[in-house]
This record gives structure tokens, sequence and C-alpha cells, in this order.
């Protein structure tokens, strides 16, 4: 499942949710992406996430759609927020699970990784004197999307 | 045909969308690339390194030029920075 939201969310509901009254789920994996305060090395007080409604949710399904293709997964979950955010909260919320661990492993790591280089988001920082900066990419981001590949 | 720009190219260009009327001088993207050139200095400062501008058509990332048509939504954006 996508989402793309404004809203904060609480990661402990979210897995609670996905897991719910089912036994047939061995293994669940979460990674959460968080507002943290420095950037190569400098100082940031606040974030704001740009995203390019309809393509986004568009490329969402398309990673999440070839990570239940390559993993054995028996859910999935994609919550990325846009908007403003604060130091500390969460950004992104990846959700794998499966009958075994490495499935669940893989697949959430996939599926950050993937969503690091092709999900349309764009962050905004914010530093002390309140002037703002559009982040740039990094190549080890598109080194570990590519990782994935040669696996195909 | 719609246009869209995101993240800095919206804050150079101080725009976020556009339509402009489809003619032959914007029949693929590399043409229409061409002609935003030519529209005064932020544009030709913005896409003056391609290297840092994505291309998609209809919400689609394009892999090389592209035929464009007037119903076509065509966005303009930096490199992807989520997660």
């Amino acid at each position: 499942m996508i989402r793309v939201q404004r809203d904060i969310f609480d990661i402990g509901m979210e897995i609670e949710a996905l897991t719910n009254e089912r036994t047939d789920i061995g293994a669940v994996v979460s990674f959460t992406g968080l507002v943290r305060d420095f950037n190569d090395g400098s100082k940031v007080t606040g974030l704001s996430l740009e995203h390019y409604p309809g393509m986004t949710e568009r490329e969402l399904a398309k990673i999440e759609e070839e990570a239940r293709a390559r993993w054995d997964l028996q859910d999935s979950l994609i919550i990325h927020r846009y908007g403003e955010m604060a130091l500390g909260e969460p950004i992104v919320l990846v959700v794998t699970a499966s009958p075994h661990r490495q499935d669940a492993f893989e697949a959430a790591h996939f599926l950050m990784d993937w969503l690091k280089t092709k999900a349309p988001f764009w962050k905004q920082e914010m530093n002390a004197s309140g002037k703002t900066n559009w982040v740039e990419e990094r190549e080890s981001d598109l080194k570990a999307a590519r990782r994935w590949n040669s696996d195909a | 045909m719609k246009i869209l720009y995101f993240a800095w190219l919206k804050t150079k260009l101080q725009m976020t969308a556009e339509t402009i009327p489809w003619s032959e001088e914007c029949r693929d993207t590399d043409n229409l690339v061409r002609w935003m050139k030519t529209r005064g200095p932020s544009f030709a400062e913005v896409f003056s390194d391609l290297e840092v501008v994505r291309i998609a058509v209809n919400q689609e990332y394009i892999t090389g030029n592209t035929a464009l048509g007037k119903e076509d939504e065509v966005a303009f954006f930096p490199p992807v920075t989520g997660g």
C-alpha cells in the first residue's frame, strides 16, 4: 500500500495495523527516515518537502510492484510525507512482511534505495538564519540504487 | 500543453505551471527544451545544464527524445531527493 500525506504518522500503529489478526507473517522489517539537525556539516532547523502529485503515487506503486515481484512479501507499506516537517519527525516509512526475515530485510532495503532515486520528492532545508536551500542529489544514493540492477 | 516546474527550477522561473500552445517548435522534448532556452535569461540559465534537469511526460520519466501532443503534460525538475 502507498500513502502520500502531509500528516505525521505513528510507526507502531502502522505496523500493528499491517500485522493485526494475521498469523502467517513471520517477519516484519520497518525503516523510518527522520528529519535530522545537520546535513553536509551545516546545521538544519527544519525541512520542507515538495512532490509531484500524481507522478509520486505512480512511481511509488511501480517500486512497490517491483519489490513484490522480486521477493516473497505478504504485505508492504510505503508512507511518504510532504510539506513542512520539524526536527525529529518521521519523513518516510517502509514496512515489509514476509514468512522469513531475508525477504523482508532485502525488500525494505531495495524499496528505500529505489524510492530515493525515483520518487519525485525534493527536500528543502532551513537553517537558523531562516535561509532555505534545495538539497542536492547524492552520488552514494545513486550507487545504492544501482546495486539492485545487477540481480534483476 | 501543460508545463510544470518543481524545486529550484520553480524558484528560479518564479512559476509552478503554465499552459503553452502546441507548435512545431515544441513537437518533441528536444525541441521544447531548445525553445525554452530562448525565452529569457532565467530560462536560459535553468536549461543551460541538462545534466541536472529531469523530464517527465504524462508523469513518466522519459529516456530519450519524446514526441509531444497538445494534451500532454511535461514536467521539468531536478534529480529527486526524497526518502
